[in-house]
């Protein structure tokens, strides 16, 4: 771990990652360098194909890039084995999905409570933090719900607060607001800046539309792979 | 457990018709097992009872040893003398129709021949041993379920032979067939087969020397068979155990096929819930755990009570029909349950690689 970058967020070193080889190999991040500081929020746009996806899954350790580095709050994502990725993702990463992505089976308190439960028990603290965040999120009176019974809204403050759960140092967010309409995504954004903002979560938030970019500290736009 | 239990409950429709399919297995398992003992108590409980440990058939003969295997009991003597033989007494073994003499009622018999007084003779539940120089025989349980009593006389056909009934025994039947236990000179003029005094030749004739004991070298030539090596001759046992058999392996393999389809389903539908889970961070072994918790749950509580089910109804057979050959044997039924539940989690195994070999970017969702 060379401390070269004295960021406890997030920080990509010229990474690139090629998917496939020979004819095939397409290159969806292309030398990028990204450094996000705790509590900053930082907007990615671009076209579809453009990368952002990538981007997020490298900086989420879902998969490690085929050049540069990764750092996740000071730990060097590099050579790091699968497993120990995996205990990444359940103590430092937070991930908002695209589709909500809420196991239907669960109520909303156990949505978030599944994430405590990966990492051994549920503990005291961990459900009092579950209803802090319930009530954040303004979700305590449909503790539980599931998700069927919920509106994509509500069902996308679920997935923010869940991500939250784990006090991650890195808040990763895939086009939340992809399913809703003006006034819902617009909540959805605030409610991410403001979180990020309060918890201090190195932030990233993936969308589509540009009028949604006022909340963030900054904006970068995707091209081909390539941060401008 | 903590998403296999809340899966359980909200899905609970589908795993209720799987635990359904796996608990009417289980009946069934449970009913294959007690007619297989059944059939093996109808068909030689007169073998699984006698004391004797060998059986010394004529040497040559082949196919159905106790209807075709003829010894000269004289040399029973010479076995007795074999290292390793701590006695030996010569058997017979015939199938023969009878009707008691006052009522008229036909039944078919197998006789079983025996010295009186010898190790293969019989104590009687009720009544008296038997004796040399008399007719008298004791019959077993399917003549007595049958109305026969103690002071009957059965009327051999052909031979004519008179049997008074002096004692009764437990289950002794063989292929099927009630069994009789008779004075060896009785069987004897049964076997000869017409009536009248038959020649002193027929007195020379038993089916097997029983032997206590299992022969070293110097025994005299002859087909040697352990008792339980035996039931293989006695009528239809063979065709009988393997068509059980058979029944019961294809059953354990449709329900190991039935419970692996149904996991490999149901793994392929929460593949998203799966993929969730692993990109949140959870290990592998996590979500085996889990699913095999979620698996063991299904097949425990569905084969458990499908088992008490089918024991019921073993009982309720035993009480209400006792001529059909069934038995309640919980020994079976406890290895049949194991079997369910181990081939069960076998199945569901391939299920299981479905969840090594989902890739967590699977959760980044349908932008993908
Ligand atoms: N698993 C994969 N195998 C091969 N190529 C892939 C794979 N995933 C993504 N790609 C390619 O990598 C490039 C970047 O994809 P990515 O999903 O990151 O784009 P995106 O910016 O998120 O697009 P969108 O806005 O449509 O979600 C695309 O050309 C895509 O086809
Ligand atoms: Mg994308």
């Amino acid at each position: 771990m060379t401390a070269t970058v004295t960021t406890t967020g997030l920080a990509l070193d010229g990474v690139t990652l090629e998917y496939g080889s020979g004819d095939t190999l397409v290159t969806a991040l292309d030398e990028v360098t990204l450094t996000v500081e705790p509590g900053q929020f930082v907007a990615v746009v671009g076209p579809s194909g453009s990368g952002k996806s990538s981007l997020l899954a490298v900086a989420g350790a879902l998969i490690h890039p085929t050049r540069g580095r990764v750092r996740i709050a000071d730990v060097e994502v590099s050579g790091t084995k699968a497993r120990d990725l995996a205990e990444l993702r359940r103590t430092r990463i937070g991930y908002v999905f695209q589709s909500g992505n809420l196991p239907a089976s669960l109520p909303v308190r156990d949505q978030l409570l599944l994430v405590p439960h990966l990492s051994g028990r549920i503990t005291a603290d961990a459900r009092a933090y579950a209803d802090e965040l319930l009530e954040a999120v303004g979700l305590t009176a449909k503790a539980g719900r599931r998700p069927h019974e919920l509106s994509g809204g509500e069902r996308q403050r679920v997935g923010l607060a869940r991500a939250l759960m784990n006090r991650p140092a890195v808040l990763l967010a895939d086009e939340p607001t992809a399913a809703l309409d003006r006034r819902r995504a617009r909540e959805i954004v605030a409610l991410l800046a403001e979180q990020s903002h309060r918890r201090g979560a190195a932030t990233v938030m993936v969308t589509h539309d540009t009028e949604l970019l006022d909340s963030a500290d900054r904006v970068v736009h995707m091209r081909d792979g390539r941060l401008e | 457990m903590f998403l296999a239990l809340r899966d359980l409950r909200f899905a609970r429709g589908r795993f209720a018709l799987m635990g359904i399919v796996v608990g009417l297995i289980a009946v069934l398992a449970v009913l294959l097992t007690g007619l297989a003992n059944g059939l093996v108590n109808d068909g030689v409980s007169a073998l699984r009872t006698m004391p004797a440990t060998h059986l010394a058939f004529e040497p040559g003969v082949q196919g159905n040893l106790f209807s075709r295997s003829s010894v000269d009991p004289a040399e029973a003597r010479r076995w007795s003398q074999v290292p390793g033989v701590r006695e030996a007494t010569p058997y017979g073994n015939t199938l023969a129709h009878a009707k008691e003499a006052h009522t008229g009622k036909d039944v078919d018999i197998a006789v079983f021949g025996v010295e009186p007084g010898s190790f293969l003779a019989p104590e009687p539940d009720t009544g008296r041993p038997l004796e040399a120089g008399t007719d008298g025989v004791l019959v077993s349980r399917k003549l007595t379920d049958e109305g026969i009593k103690v002071g009957d006389t059965l009327v051999v056909e052909r031979s004519e032979v008179r049997l008074p009934v002096v004692g009764t025994v437990g289950d002794a039947s063989y292929g099927h067939v009630a069994g009789v236990y008779a004075p060896l000179k009785t069987w004897q003029r049964i076997q000869y087969g017409l009536p009248g005094e038959p020649p002193a030749a027929a007195f020379e004739v038993a089916t097997a020397i029983a032997l206590d004991g299992e022969p070293g070298s110097g025994a005299p030539d002859a087909q040697v068979l352990s008792v339980e090596e035996s039931y293989g001759h006695s009528p239809g046992y063979t065709a009988e155990q393997s068509t059980m058999k058979m029944i019961q392996f294809f059953l354990y393999v449709i329900s190991m096929f039935v419970v692996g389809a149904f996991f490999v389903v149901w793994t392929v539908q929460r593949k998203d819930e799966i993929a969730l889970v692993r990109a949140l961070g959870g290990s592998v072994g996590y979500l085996v755990r889990d699913a095999v918790a979620q698996v063991l749950v299904v097949l425990v509580s569905a084969t458990v009570a499908g088992a008490a089910l089918g024991a019921g109804l073993v009982a309720l057979i035993m009480s209400t029909a006792p001529a059909m050959p069934i038995a309640l044997v919980p020994g079976p039924i406890v290895t049949a349950m194991a079997l369910l539940i181990a081939l069960g989690v076998l199945g569901a195994v391939a299920a299981l690689r479905k969840i090594t070999s989902t890739d967590p970017l699977l959760a980044l969702g349908g932008n993908r």
